[in-house]
């Protein structure tokens, strides 16, 4: 990844709340193109607060956060948004809308050919492994909830933009689902090159799917590191998610 | 009773299409006036307390003191069907702002956000998501204030405005109980068909999609 460009850049960020409650402080950290990295961190500690920085969803009380070079306070929100997917745990997918139309809408907003659409949406369908005669033309509450989130994801990519960020994006899937889409996912980063911010509580999560992972502790990013040397760490917050870890596998023994 | 409709069924028949005009022109009104009006108090969060507090005072007054008090009113005001009609919109914006805001605060949280990520303006935002989203409930209050001007329209006889209020009053006048009926009714029946048949659209908008609201 040696001389790549940042895709995303912190430098120095702080999030204060309207409360005054400061929820990042000092978040420095950056993301090159084609890298992914994932957060993980207890509830609350200001994971998804950094998510939202980076789609101008929040912007920063303090230092700066930087989208391809530029300060997303120089983004206008809605083309930086445009180019960055966005998949949360909830994914809110839009009832009224049929699966085609849900993940054709970036396309539809960016004003793309009916005919296009059409054939973008049927190839993102299959990126995700649904067949999209099957699909199309049905509406989110008939599918099950892994499906839903693979058309979460497949909604994310539509307009293929080259960054994306995931909140939790399997957090409500049973372990096997879960499990199966955490390997789609990450053959499909492989395939496409994309750059990913993802959040998760979920180590092997962040292990199968980060290129880095970073522990966010009361808003501040204590620990960078790839994934096996992060295993490794002595930082004791990181030693406490591994005991945790330990212990439901001993459990499940 | 059959000599009697027989003998005023064109009376019948004319009273109560004017009946439904009064509703469906009031309702119209309403709707023009109180789905914007609903749109802003969401929007505005200053102008909600004073929008919402209006309507609801509105709704307090006694129907048939509206109508009075209209009448001496300058360029709204008089005698006739005019009055009547500006009375029955006041009337029904209650039950349409206070749905229209329900129905786009009820909005699933992380579907707006979605949406917001995904690069959607408020405009966009409003118009593909927010308001289809909310036109179920949207519709309960028209529903709601169709069936309330059913039976507002009859007391609008009372400024005359015409409409089925016209056989009341005078069924009341003369102590003849045919004619009161032949008011009340058809005004009735009115109002039972405006709530089957707009639940009946109600259920054909909001069921599609109606799993989907309560949970994520």
């Amino acid at each position: 990844m040696e001389g790549m460009a940042s895709a995303v850049e912190f430098r120095d960020v702080t999030f204060q709340h309207a409360s005054g409650r400061t929820v990042l402080s000092g978040v420095s950290f950056t993301v090159r193109e084609g890298e992914s990295f994932a957060l993980i961190g207890r509830s609350g500690s200001g994971k998804t607060t950094i998510l939202k920085l980076i789609n101008r969803l929040l912007d920063p009380s303090g230092g700066d956060v930087l989208v391809d070079g530029k300060s997303t306070r120089q983004w206008d929100p809605i083309r930086l948004r445009r180019r960055i997917g966005y998949v949360l745990q909830d994914i809110g997918l839009f009832p009224h809308l049929s699966i085609a139309a849900n993940i054709g809408i970036v396309p539809t907003l960016e004003g793309w050919e009916p005919s296009r659409i059409d054939t973008r949406v049927k190839d993102v369908l299959q990126m995700v492994g649904l067949e999209p005669g099957d699909f199309m033309n049905r509406y989110p509450h008939e599918l099950s909830g892994g499906q839903r989130q693979r058309v979460g994801v497949a909604r994310a990519l539509a307009a293929d933009p080259p960054l994306l960020l995931m909140d939790e994006p399997f957090g409500a899937l049973d372990p096997i689902t879960r499990a199966e889409l955490q390997q789609e996912l990450k053959r499909l980063l492989a395939a496409l090159n994309k750059t990913m911010v993802i959040v998760t509580h979920d180590i092997p999560e962040a292990c199968v799917l980060g290129s880095s992972i970073g522990l966010v502790q009361e808003g501040k990013l204590v620990e960078r590191l790839p994934p096996a040397k992060f295993l490794q760490s002595s930082h004791p917050e990181v030693q406490a998610v591994i005991r945790s870890l330990t212990i439901q596998n001993v459990i499940h023994e | 009773m059959l000599d009697f409709i027989s003998d005023h069924a064109n009376e019948i028949v004319q009273l109560t299409t004017e009946h439904m005009m009064l509703v469906g022109i009031a309702i119209l009104g309403a709707i023009l006036v109180g789905v914007p009006l609903g749109i802003m108090v969401y929007q505005q969060p200053r102008l909600r307390t004073v929008i919402l507090g209006l309507v609801n005072t509105l709704q307090t007054i006694p129907s048939l003191a509206l109508f009075a008090i209209l009448i001496p009113l300058p360029l709204i005001g008089g005698i006739g069907a005019r009055t009547a009609l500006i009375a029955m919109v006041l009337y029904s914006l209650l039950p349409i702002v206070a749905n229209t805001f329900a129905g786009l605060t009820g909005v699933n949280p992380a579907v707006r956000e979605a949406a917001v990520a995904m690069g959607m303006t408020d405009r966009q935002l409003l118009w593909k998501v927010e308001l289809p989203l909310a036109l179920g409930v949207v519709f309960t209050g028209i529903r709601i204030a169709t069936v309330m001007s059913v039976g507002l329209a009859t007391i609008a006889a009372a400024i005359g405005a015409g409409g089925l209020g016209m056989f009341i009053f005078r069924g009341l006048a003369m102590l003849d109980t045919r004619l009161i009926l032949a008011g009340a009714l058809p005004a009735a029946a009115m109002a039972l068909l405006a709530n089957y048949g707009l639940s009946f659209i109600e259920r054909r908008i909001g069921g599609r999609y109606a799993p989907m609201r309560q949970g994520s």
